[in-house]
């Protein structure tokens, strides 16, 4: 087996993946949390250097409660495999109930390894909601609550986090009446150190990379506010930077405005009290977002939208 | 009809010293077991195997199943998790309901939006537009498509390949294997030798993630290392594939997972060959490339690759037979309304008799399901109250005497019922469907197979890729109807005559289908007073993975583990084989919905 440790260079060409199209990522990652691009191309370059020469990778531990895995499935749709497989040359997904090839106790020695070998060292991604009703019996793996195990994996966390609505607030399980009582991982396990909440239904998965890529770049967290959540994913209001802001309203869907760009906002649109990057066009490799293809945003990076901004349509008319 | 099931009989007692815990708590135990040497341990007569998490799937999954002399004498499918969408629901606006049920799984996303919608739509009497259902065709076909790729490579994939086995290959050898089976264009030696050396470094850095703790070496794994260097290099190629394939989903739903272009009516995205921000002729052409790549992958690799490692696998055709009966509901319809995929019943495995299938046969059982009891009950007017019965946790085993799963037990007739892709193309088939016939018998007659024994787990792979085949090649001619309507102004996509409550009566019903990958999607909704009264779901791992019912009898998984040799009860890949052959979905499996006692009412369905 090959023991050397390439540089980067020769892992990307590896790889087949040109210099050219690793910095166009490190641009993409760049653009997403709003960083200068030239710079912080030379910084994720120089840190995933230093990585790939390092004996060990740090693991990643990916845990899934109540959920519905569209937030794995986004960040797998979501991002160029190539660049995906970069990251996995800097970190070891080590567990991950969907992808991973072990069950059972097997599997669940993945997970038992880790966290004995990689105490204070491995990165954890939370996706589902944790039940708190009937003493933790509305999920249960390997014999155990989500809570007990959300507990013992976060425990030994060096940073860890919330995938998607329902892992931060509860999502569509903690909707009311909330009849499992559903929170999300800072209700669960108060306290976590260095937790980084990323909302949406599902979370993007270009946001949930870049803040990965962000954080083995520097070591920390990328700013975040007093939601935890990063400053640059979710600090500009969408309907500010909307490229149908300044175009005629929409009056009723298949309109002439409908289908030339037009405003959404009398029809119900959550754009203008949404705060969220998807203006950017970012969906599964910068293809569309919902705006874009003529629906209506449902803020769903809002706190319990499924309650806050619900009804979703019955705002406005559809037809004159 | 007769079940050809027979009721379980009594658990004989199962004493610790024989019993092997796979899948146990962590913490409550050391591990007994550990991933041992390629040798089978020689079984004790009697073990009980846990295995929880059952991986590779959607959901929490746990199995329990009991091992005599190398081979499963019975099995328990428990499904461990509860989100209560159904208290969640009530009161809601009908409108919004495909919105929260698009939730119910991010990995089908999509089919509990359409089945939804349809419901509501049954429900108020609204007719969608044409070309509102030709894209909805294209989100549900190009879903399927996408979904069972996924499936085959990444999901069931690592029960067949021994992926560090591909280490021992000869790259020379290996594109000559692929120059063999297919004219896909990766078949060089240095690609070959590209992918042996990534894989080398994974497994020299001694952090094998993923890939940790597999079975690997297990004799049960039958492809030569050629073959499984190259099932290796397509596992990764198809991960650049399906990011791909969701493009579709991108351009006329705004995103993946959850699309979000769907309205009750129709669809919010609009229709103009000339319109800037409509599905217009850029996008028409973006949508056939994007097709046209994502047929030649499935042309030139998916199926040369399930028909390769179907050959090294054939002992799988009589392994994993289930239930033996088929319900499809059918799905993709036509201009006229005829289905793409007809609806039907098979029973007893009867091939030649497809029976229409008649919706008010359904009913759903609570016996053992951690619910409060109730009769059998029709979904339109069924009663849900969830009740947790079993252990505290942390435990290692349940009681499978008692109530054991959050699954419910459907039933058609009292019958369990697998549905599918091979219920769906064996009903097809059954129903003479030239086209499905004739690819179902191309691939039958290279594996040198015959029909009765597609009963399989290796049946419902082929079934699975031969649907994938079919449906991959339909995506261009749907797209084409849409141009078609492009053409002559036909643009509408909403039907808003029913948009405002005020136009619905105080009290309505309605059901939808649709044909999710994993099988029969059935939804079923009241509406009074313009809110939501009751919802509820039957939905196609909860066929599969149903626990038994008041009768005893077993659902589909369980039956077909009965039967299945485990050479090494450690390592029971074999159990994963025959689960991970149906494609589990647990988010879906669970019920969703908890509606109050209605009345039943009857509805027939073509």
């Amino acid at each position: 087996m090959p023991s050397e440790t390439p540089n980067l260079d020769e892992r990307l060409e590896r790889h087949g993946i040109s210099r050219r199209r690793f910095l166009a990522f490190c641009g993409a990652m760049a653009g997403a949390l709003a960083l200068p691009r030239a710079t912080y191309a030379s910084a994720v370059s120089a840190a995933f250097e230093t990585r790939l020469a390092a004996r060990q990778r740090p693991p990643l531990v990916w845990i899934e409660f109540q959920d519905c895995t569209g937030d794995t499935e986004s960040f797998l749709r979501s991002n160029d495999p190539a660049i995906v497989d970069v990251l996995f040359d800097v970190i070891s997904l080590n567990y991950h109930e969907t992808l991973m090839v072990p069950a059972g106790a097997d599997a669940t020695r993945s997970l038992e390894d880790t966290l004995a070998q990689y105490p204070g060292q491995y990165i954890c991604v939370v996706e589902g909601a944790i039940p708190m009703g009937a003493g933790g019996a509305y999920c249960l793996i390997g014999g155990r609550s989500a809570l007990s195990i959300a507990q013992e994996v976060i425990a030994g966390a060096a940073v860890t986090i919330a995938a998607g609505a329902c892992s931060v607030d509860g999502g569509l399980p903690g909707a009311l009446p909330n009849p499992t009582g559903a929170v999300g991982v800072a209700q669960a396990v108060p306290g976590v150190r260095n937790l980084i909440n990323l909302p949406g239904c599902p979370v993007n998965g270009v946001n949930l990379m870049a803040v990965l890529v962000y954080y083995l770049t520097n070591g920390s967290p990328p700013p975040l506010d007093s939601q935890r959540r990063p400053q640059s994913l979710y600090g500009r209001r969408i309907h500010q930077h909307c490229p149908r802001r300044e175009n005629d309203e929409v009056r009723f869907y298949g309109d002439i405005n409908h289908r030339n760009g037009g405003c959404l906002e009398e029809l119900g649109c959550k754009g203008p009290i949404t705060y969220a990057n998807c203006y950017r066009k970012n969906w599964n490799g910068d293809t569309s977002w919902p705006i874009g293809a003529g629906a209506l945003c449902i803020g769903c990076t809002n706190a319990h939208f499924w309650d806050t901004m619900t009804p979703f349509f019955a705002g406005g008319e559809v037809d004159d | 009809m007769k079940p050809r099931h027979t009721p379980e009989t009594p658990t004989p007692p199962v004493g610790p010293d024989t019993t092997a815990q796979v899948g146990q708590p962590y913490k409550t135990f050391l591990p007994i077991v550990t991933n041992g040497p390629a040798e089978p341990t020689p079984p004790p007569a009697t073990k009980r195997l846990v295995i929880d998490p059952l991986t590779r799937i959607e959901g929490h999954l746990r199995i329990e199943a009991q091992i005599e002399n190398g081979v499963v004498t019975d099995a328990w499918s428990c499904t461990m998790s509860f989100r209560g969408l159904e208290l969640i629901l009530k009161g809601r606006d009908p409108r919004d309901a495909w919105v929260f049920l698009q939730r119910v799984c991010g990995v089908c996303t999509t089919v509990h939006a359409l089945a939804s919608l349809r419901a509501v739509e049954n429900a108020l009497g609204i007719s969608i537009p044409d070309s509102a259902r030709i894209v909805r065709n294209l989100l549900a076909g190009s879903q399927m498509v996408h979904d069972h790729l996924i499936h085959f490579y990444h999901l069931h994939g690592p029960d067949w390949i021994d992926v560090p086995a591909a280490l021992s290959a000869d790259p020379a050898a290996t594109a000559a294997l692929q120059r063999s089976i297919s004219p896909w264009p990766n078949n060089t030696s240095a690609y070959f030798d590209t992918v042996k050396t990534r894989l080398g470094g994974l497994v020299g850095s001694g952090q094998l993630g993923l890939f940790a703790n597999g079975y690997w070496g297990h004799p049960a794994y039958k492809l030569s290392p050629e073959a499984n260097l190259l099932m290796t290099a397509h596992y990764l190629e198809a991960l650049t594939w399906q990011q791909d394939a969701v493009k579709i989903h991108a351009l006329l739903g705004g995103k993946n997972p959850h699309p979000q272009t769907y309205m009750v009516g129709g669809m919010a995205i609009p229709l103009d060959p000339n319109g800037s921000t409509a599905i217009n002729n850029t996008m028409v052409a973006a949508l056939r490339d994007l097709m046209t790549r994502v047929q030649t992958f499935v042309e030139q690799v998916f199926l040369p690759d399930v028909l390769m490692v179907g050959a090294a696998y054939k002992d799988w055709a009589g392994i994993g037979a289930g239930a033996g009966h088929l319900l499809a509901v059918g799905d993709y319809p036509g201009r006229d309304g005829t289905l793409w995929l007809p609806s039907g019943v098979i029973t007893d495995r009867n091939i030649g008799d497809v029976a229409n299938l008649d919706q008010a046969r359904i009913t759903e059982e609570v016996a053992r399901s951690w619910y409060d009891d109730s009769a059998p009950l029709h979904p339109s007017g069924g009663v849900t109250a969830p009740r947790y019965t079993g252990p505290t946790p942390p435990f290692d085993t349940l009681d499978v005497s008692a109530k054991y799963s959050y699954g419910k037990a459907p039933r058609y007739g009292g019958i369990p019922m697998e549905v599918g892709p091979l219920a769906r193309m064996l009903v097809a088939y059954g129903r003479s469907n030239p086209t499905v016939r004739s690819a179902m018998d191309g691939a039958l007659g290279h594996l040198g197979l015959n029909p009765g024994q597609l009963f399989s787990a290796l049946g419902r792979i082929v079934a699975r890729a031969v649907e994938t085949k079919l449906l991959a090649a339909q995506l261009p001619v749907w797209l084409g109807e849409l141009e078609e309507n492009m053409r002559s102004g036909n643009l509408s996509m909403l039907d808003s005559s029913r948009w405002d409550p005020q136009t619905w009566p105080a009290s309505a019903e309605g059901f939808g289908f649709t044909e999710a990958p994993r099988g029969a999607l059935g939804h079923w909704i009241k509406i009074e007073g313009g809110k939501i009264a009751n919802y509820q779901a039957v939905v196609p791992s909860t066929w599969n993975g149903s626990p038994r019912d008041g009768q005893g009898l077993r659902g589909p998984w369980e039956q077909a583990l009965v039967g299945t040799p485990v050479a090494d009860p450690a390592r029971p890949v074999e159990i994963l084989r025959v689960v991970h052959s149906y494609d589990p979905c647990m988010a879906c499996a669970v019920h969703i919905v908890d509606p109050k006692t209605g009345e039943t009412t009857s509805i027939k369905v073509r």
